[in-house]
């Protein structure tokens, strides 16, 4: 019965792996099975670890349990893998490194690469799209370092290494003649990236998830978010190293897309349940939005200050700004501004290839 | 059982020294770290100053019964930490915290050697030419002895000796990286823990062992399977008022019906930081210390700021009218359960 159970939650898409199925067979063990709320709780504490599965786990509870009514518990993400065609690996090495080659094919090749590094995401058609992916799965997303509370071995410092300094005195008969030192490690700075999915960014979403699943996969320290009429966590989603599950996870779980936009909600909810209770603190935060808000821009603005405050670094990213006489006139974008620390262009490859730079290099200018 | 023994005195004489209101006589005729269902965890948490509801009582049961590990996720101020505390009041275990921290590793949290003192041991063999005569072999297994260790947190947790397994807390997991919870992982599987110069050590009374974090990111997966889990919500009315109750002997029940309701009524003002229960709390002391016996516009005005803690939240309740909140809380305090 426990291991039914198990199954109707797998199916309802929660994670459980079968050591919690033993477990939760061995607390109903001590539990009994006479209580309703016995068996809740004692389901609930062994199968669910997280608190967007409660809801789920609740549902299903109630139809497996009580025999409520079924309303769609279970419905398997449809899983027939789409396998879209891709050039050749090797023949892409060349092109994007663009070493000057005698290979007449790769010179006729490298042409259309730097047209399509600087063509708007808007006109990209499948193909363009999937080239666009491979070129920013290249990209280093490094990002400045901060210090760190562990301490790794150096050739001089202040703080003695004693450990290693010891273990040689030993062998000099117990007179530390050589002596070791050590300084305070570095840790990449986490880099939170939010992404607005709204009808307005149609054009460019596409491109720009792959933008952000190339930073998911392509290193530590990397949350993604996406921003619509809510907030959904696409972190874990994202973080398959094969591109093609990770976006197919991705838009499957992003139940807003294309539709309207709560930018300054969606900023609260990051703010209150992820961004200001740690999440973002100290960290680079990079939200690529058009700036165009359904909701009060007075909020937008309120929220952006309170994130500012607790970033090391707020860059807002716009596919727009490239267009000639730009001026942020959707009001979202001009209640935001006064809190952004950098705003760049975010329209093409080209465009991106910069948002690394910016996002690298931010030490750079700040200290 | 001499364990069982010392639990029982000091429920009894915690009963007398708190003037305890709940009937607890049934509970302190069998008082036990082995309780053989959810009500008797609640029963005993109440006694010595926690109020569980049943989703608590049923993992903090869970835990004691299959000896896992016990994770607890929630809001800042639900009182995860508390749980711990109280455990180890009831149990009568040794109350062993470790605070995680960004770059914790195994040094601050399992084990370090006491270098300047191995050093001085080296430095005073050699003076006494004892050294020269020994052989690096013969040094090194004086050095690397137990009594140049240094236990941190971890580590007296396995190696207790005591016949009360203790509750070993280990505070915001989730600020921790993730190397240190691949070592907290290994740790918590077979509560052993290997020295290389030493060996091995472990234990039969394996620790009660909670976990908390803030979820500022996700806890590994691998670790939560270890665990039992449990998302600590806000109180409701009736237990919040309790919580103060208990907590606050000094504050009368009407006035802390008042500040539960208070509480409630700013929970649902869409905060930065809704008050939890430590907030409270806090209020109510501080409605103690300055004599207040009910609420008014003036008081609540003028103690806002050990409720709420951000410039922005107490303008809102402000903007909200801090009046009408007064009035909306006499009302919901009058309300009976």
């Amino acid at each position: 019965m426990a291991v039914t159970f198990a199954r109707v939650l797998r199916g309802a898409g929660l994670l459980v792996p079968i050591g919690n199925v033993l477990m939760f067979v061995e607390a109903l063990g001590r539990v009994g099975i006479d209580e309703r709320d016995h068996v809740y709780w004692a389901a609930r504490s062994t199968l669910v670890h997280r608190p967007e599965d409660v809801t789920i786990f609740d549902r299903a509870f109630a139809v497996f349990w009580e025999h409520g009514e079924v309303e769609s518990v279970a419905e398997d993400p449809d899983t027939v893998k789409v396998t879209l065609a891709t050039d050749d690996e090797s023949d892409d090495d060349t092109d994007a490194s663009g070493e000057a080659s005698d290979d007449p094919t790769v010179t006729l090749r490298f042409s259309p690469m730097e047209v399509l590094r600087n063509k708007d995401f808007g006109a990209y058609d499948e193909t363009e799209l999937i080239l666009a992916q491979q070129l920013m799965s290249r990209l280093k997303f490094a990002g400045p370092p901060r210090r760190s509370f562990r301490f790794r071995p150096a050739q001089s410092g202040s703080r003695p290494d004693l450990r290693a300094t010891l273990r040689t005195a030993i062998s000099a008969g117990g007179e530390p003649i050589r002596r070791f030192w050590q300084e305070p490690g570095e840790r990449m700075r986490r880099l939170v990236l939010l992404l607005d999915v709204s009808g307005s960014m149609e054009p460019y979403a596409r491109a720009m998830l792959r933008f952000v699943h190339a930073a998911v996969a392509g290193r530590q320290r990397v949350e993604a978010f996406s921003l619509g009429t809510r907030l959904t966590r696409v972190t874990r989603e994202l973080n398959s190293r094969d591109p093609d599950l990770a976006l197919r996870q991705a838009s499957q779980r992003v139940q807003d897309w294309s539709g309207g936009t709560r930018l300054g909600e969606c900023l609260r909810a990051f703010n209150d349940e992820w961004g200001v209770r740690g999440l973002a603190r100290g960290a680079i935060v990079v939200i690529l939005s058009d700036g165009w808000d359904r909701g009060d821009p007075a909020v937008l603005g309120e929220q952006m200050q309170r994130l500012q405050r607790v970033t090391y670094d707020l860059i807002w990213v716009n596919p727009l700004k490239v267009s000639p006489g730009y001026a942020p006139l959707a009001r979202g974008m001009a209640a935001a501004l006064p809190y952004v620390d950098h705003f760049v262009e975010g329209h093409s490859l080209a465009a991106m290839e910069e948002l690394a730079n910016v996002i690298a290099g931010v030490s750079a200018r700040r200290s | 059982m001499v364990g069982v023994g010392g639990v029982y005195d000091e429920a009894v004489h915690h009963v007398v020294s708190m003037a305890w209101p709940l009937a607890c006589d049934a509970m302190a005729s069998t008082p036990t770290a082995h309780p053989t269902s959810p009500a008797e965890v609640s029963q005993a948490l109440s006694l010595h100053g926690y109020l569980p509801d049943d989703g608590l009582a049923t993992a903090v049961f869970l835990t004691l019964a299959l000896k896992r590990p016990l994770l607890l996720e929630g809001e800042a101020g639900v009182g995860k930490t508390e749980v711990a505390k109280v455990l180890s009041r009831w149990t009568g275990g040794e109350l062993i915290r470790l605070q995680c921290y960004e770059g914790i590793n195994a040094a601050q949290a399992v084990y370090d050697w006491d270098y300047s003192r191995q050093l001085l041991h080296l430095r005073a063999a050699e003076a006494s030419g004892e050294a020269r005569g020994l052989g690096t072999g013969v040094l090194e297994e004086q050095l690397y002895n137990e009594r140049f260790l240094l236990k941190r947190a971890l580590m007296q947790a396995i190696d207790h000796r005591g016949e009360i397994p203790p509750v070993l807390l280990i505070d915001e997991i989730d600020r921790a990286d993730d190397e240190f919870e691949a070592y907290l992982l290994e740790m918590l599987s077979d509560y052993q823990i290997t020295i290389p110069e030493l060996g091995k050590f472990t234990t039969t009374r394996p620790p009660i062992v909670v976990l908390t974090s803030n979820r500022t990111r996700d806890v590994h997966d691998a670790l939560k399977r270890r665990c039992l889990y449990h998302w600590v919500e806000h109180p409701d009315f009736e237990r919040e008022v309790k919580i103060v109750r208990m907590r606050v002997p000094n504050v009368i029940e009407p006035l802390a019906r008042q500040v539960a309701a208070a509480v409630e009524a700013m929970r649902g003002l869409n905060m930065y930081k809704p008050p939890g229960v430590a907030e409270t709390i806090d209020w109510a002391q501080a409605l103690g210390a300055l004599g207040v016996t009910e609420l008014d516009e003036h008081t609540v005005d003028s103690t806002l700021g050990t409720v709420l803690k951000y410039r922005e939240d107490q303008e809102r309740a402000r903007q909200h009218g801090i009046a009408g909140m007064v009035k909306q809380a006499f009302e919901r305090s009058m309300q009976q359960p």
